[in-house]
């Protein structure tokens, strides 16, 4: 019945030309914006960690004073260095690593290289291990080189690349920032999108090719970027080397296997914060957050405005296409009043009838979802041309890939519903007769 | 014309005619907001810097402040102002169109311990303000023995000045001059407004909240140069400024992003609002060209269903001027249904998009704006098929089917 159906919804889709390309058209318009716009916001509200971002945790503690513009309820969006090293040394977690961002000056040897500026990220041992990044030679520093202040460098493939044409340089030296450090360990290719640990520095399309130890950092007065936000008087700069004791610019995850790990941390968090205001250095009751990659993300609000709005937008267009579609499609079968009512009077069933029509407007909306494909291709295309950090981004992947024929085919069905249901509504002895 | 019968006739089609005007409806809520936002974007866009943006150059160095950034900022500022065709230089933290770097809460009251006002603290070195073209509004300009050198971010100085709109806002009905302005433990006492500076990075909900302090380059304050020019000459200046600053301070970074002439600056900062502008204009043309086609689609259907009426009626003496009038009253009528419903969608689509967004308010008259424009369509969409139903002979009637 179904190759029946589909001859006789093919044939009917020929005799009107004009209409059924308007429909095509109008669904491939609607199918291809929406699935341009869900695709970016598809790729840009990825998981950059997956399997591993479940059991990553973002702890936050509320170090201000009563002071200052930085309002609202929720504590600061980053750490204080001291809140920093003491929940970094009091090693709660399962893993943990505290970090800042900066940039560093490479002085190469070679005369033929000048030097250059790479973003670099201080951190601690664990961070290697715990956000999973992949060594292609070497290993990170541990623990004990944190402490020692070790003049360890892991270098990103990029850099690695420049340098050295891609060589092993585990145990070659690097000259940075007038300071002389041992390549330990080079990186593959990693580059998390968005760049979760650290949004300050752009959410997308960033990769340092730099990793020191923060102590090393710290020790060498190497230069910091980022975010800062201070409270109360003291705010570092010029004359000071790093923010001051009331600013937070350090950022700290930590791993905890078990969601009961999870919970028995943001006791710690809330004990640690009682015992700070003990000592008198924090003011305010405990107030202490504890989000997961994924929570952290989305309270950040990663995803940029424009892209939502997008997607929003996309999908207006796309209800206003159907709406027509709708339209269109009645027409469509109402037109054929005569043939259906002489198929309904030779003994088919409405139901039957509603089967063949649902057919018809289904070939409609996968024809349009083709169409809608190769346009959100196009549009793809389009946005990957565009100046944002997130351009290279937009590809489209299977899961989207099989979501835009859904997406079509559920478009042009519910289309089709009230349409057909209105086109078998037909009483047969009536049509017949008027003619 | 009687509306009366086409009502009737209407009554027939409910479904496809409830259908035109949710189409139209839905249309109209989404038109009217993008009309608005793609008005805001230009907005922004158009935003006054204050400053002879045509004449200026900007360089913003990286690795200058440690010891050596008083020697290295003298030299600097030498040799870029021996560049040829270069008027004047001026060193600061910032420009516009850049990034911010002296955001900074601050309080009106000096014993107040909260810090209720946020604003961006320009700090320019004595050349700043009159190599960006900043007129006095109101006061006077820093007097020399008033810059000092940068303690933390701010420069140890007596005085502040203020942006003019701004300064109205802090002290509404209030004159601005010889006011204090308190950061941390300094307070410094406004000597005069300017008539206008746009923030580094202006946004939608703040543009001129600007402060200027007087400071003396060097330490902290050796990183940013602005270059005046004439307009002719403002791309040679930046490539000379480029090849000057690898010449006489290598281990200095120029960077790439926040440096050139100050029209590339613009350009680039509101690249993002520009694309965004396009594709909501992109959005309209569509969702316009979908709505015409569907109407063009349906209206067509209906003239072929009623041609054996349309045929009576001109044999019963319509003429073919009363068969094109039907059709366009008939469309008017289901387009103005649906912008009544579509104004009401538009302001409701509105609060969602304000909260979510940070949109403003929808101005009423972008409905009145939106409904021409959908009435227009209308009309033009339906006028092929109506004109097709004139066209329709009275002999249609006399013959069956």
């Amino acid at each position: 019945m179904f190759g029946y159906y589909l001859d006789l919804a093919l044939h009917s889709l020929k005799r009107n030309k004009a209409l059924t390309a308007l429909m095509v058209l109008a669904i491939a318009l609607g199918i291809g914006a929406s699935m341009t716009t869900l695709t970016v916001l598809h790729v840009l509200s990825g998981d950059p960690l997956p399997g591993r971002s479940g059991t990553l945790y973002y702890p936050q503690v509320d170090a201000r004073d009563d002071s200052g513009i930085m309002s609202g309820k929720e504590p600061p969006p980053q750490l204080t260095e001291i809140d920093g090293f003491n929940l970094l040394h009091a090693k709660r977690a399962d893993r943990q690593a505290l970090m800042t961002g900066g940039a560093v000056p490479i002085q190469p040897d070679s005369a033929a290289l000048d030097p250059f500026y790479v973003e670099a990220r201080y951190t601690t041992a664990d961070f290697f291990a715990m956000f999973g990044a992949p060594f292609r030679y070497g290993r990170g520093w541990n623990a004990a080189d944190d402490e020692a202040k070790a003049r360890d460098v892991v270098i990103g493939s990029e850099l690695n690349e420049r340098l050295f044409g891609g060589a092993n340089s585990v145990g070659r030296t690097l000259r940075m920032a007038d300071s002389l450090f041992r390549i330990v360990g080079v990186l593959g290719d990693w580059a998390p999108s968005p760049h979760f640990y650290d949004l300050n520095t752009g959410s997308y399309g960033y990769a340092e090719q730099v990793f020191i130890p923060l102590q090393t950092m710290l020790d060498l007065h190497l230069e910091h970027n980022g975010s800062t936000d201070c409270w109360g008087n003291g705010t570092g700069g010029v004359g000071t080397i790093y923010p001051a004791p009331s600013c937070v610019w350090m950022q700290f995850w930590v791993q905890l296997d078990t969601p009961a790990k999870a919970a028995d941390y943001k006791e710690f968090l809330v004990h640690y914060s009682e015992q700070q205001k003990a000592l008198g250095r924090f003011v305010k009751v405990p107030n202490v957050r504890l989000r997961n990659l994924m929570q952290w993300l989305a309270y950040q609000q990663v995803v940029p405005d424009d892209v939502r709005l997008q997607a929003g937008l996309a999908f207006g267009f796309l209800l206003v296409c159907l709406v027509n579609t709708v339209g269109l499609m009645l027409a469509k079968f109402l037109r054929r009043a005569n043939e259906l009512s002489v198929r309904r009077a030779l003994g088919a069933s409405r139901r039957a009838l509603f089967a063949q029509l649902l057919i018809e407007s289904g070939v409609v909306g996968l024809t349009g979802g083709m169409g809608g494909l190769l346009l959100a291709l196009l549009g793809l295309w389009v946005v990957r041309q565009r100046p944002s950090d997130y351009a290279a981004l937009a590809h489209l992947d299977p899961v989207m890939l099989l979501t835009t024929f859904l997406l079509a085919l559920g478009a042009s069905l519910l289309a089709g519903l009230l349409p057909a249901w209105r086109a078998c509504q037909i009483t047969p002895a009536l049509q017949l007769k008027s003619n | 014309m009687q509306i009366q019968p086409i009502l009737a006739a209407l009554r027939h089609h409910r479904t496809a005619a409830f259908l035109i005007g949710m189409e139209i409806a839905l249309a109209c809520a989404i038109l009217c907001n993008a009309l608005f936002m793609i008005t805001s974007r230009l907005d922004m866009m158009r935003v006054d810097s204050g400053v002879d943006e045509s004449r200026l150059v900007a360089v913003w160095l990286e690795g200058v402040d440690d010891s050596s950034a008083t020697d290295l900022a003298a030299r600097l500022r030498a040799g870029f102002a021996g560049l040829a065709g270069v008027d004047s230089v001026g060193v600061g933290n910032a420009v516009p169109f850049t990034q911010r770097t002296g955001e900074m809460g601050f309080r009106l009251v000096a014993d107040d311990m909260h810090y209720n006002q946020q604003g961006h603290f320009y700090v320019g070195g004595p050349r700043f303000a009159a190599t960006l073209g900043l007129k006095l509004a109101s006061g006077r300009w820093f007097r020399p023995d008033e810059y000092g050198a940068i303690a933390e971010f701010l420069p140890r100085s007596p005085s502040a000045m203020v942006d003019a709109a701004y300064a109205k806002k802090l002290w509404p009905g209030q004159d601005p001059l010889g006011k204090m302005v308190y950061s941390g433990t300094d307070g410094y006492r406004v000597i005069g407004t300017y008539a206008s500076l746009v923030r580094p990075d202006p946004y939608p909900q703040a543009q001129h909240n600007t402060l200027l302090l007087a400071g003396t380059p060097g330490n902290g304050l050796a990183s940013v140069y602005v270059l005046r020019t004439t307009p002719e000459q403002a791309a040679r200046v930046w490539n000379d400024a480029r090849a000057l600053v690898t010449r006489i301070a290598p281990t200095v970074v120029i960077d790439p992003v926040h440096s050139g002439p100050m029209t590339d600056l613009r350009r680039a900062y509101f690249a993002a609002d520009r694309a965004m502008a396009g594709l909501l204009v992109g959005v309209i043309v569509a969702l316009l060209g979908v709505t015409a086609l569907g109407i063009v689609g349906l209206a067509s259907f209906w003239v072929q269903q009623r041609r054996r009426q349309i045929g009576v009626r001109r044999a019963l003496g319509a003429t073919r001027r009363d068969i094109l009038r039907y059709f366009q009253t008939e469309n008017f009528l289901i387009v103005s249904g649906g912008i009544v419903l579509g104004m009401v969608l538009a302001f409701g689509l509105n609060l969602v998009l304000m909260q979510h967004y940070e949109l403003p308010r929808l101005p009423l008259y972008y409905l009145p704006i939106g409904a021409l424009l959908l009435w227009v369509l209308g009309q033009l969409a339906v006028l092929g098929p109506a004109l097709r139903a004139a066209a329709v002979p009275p002999v249609v009637a006399t013959r069956s089917v």
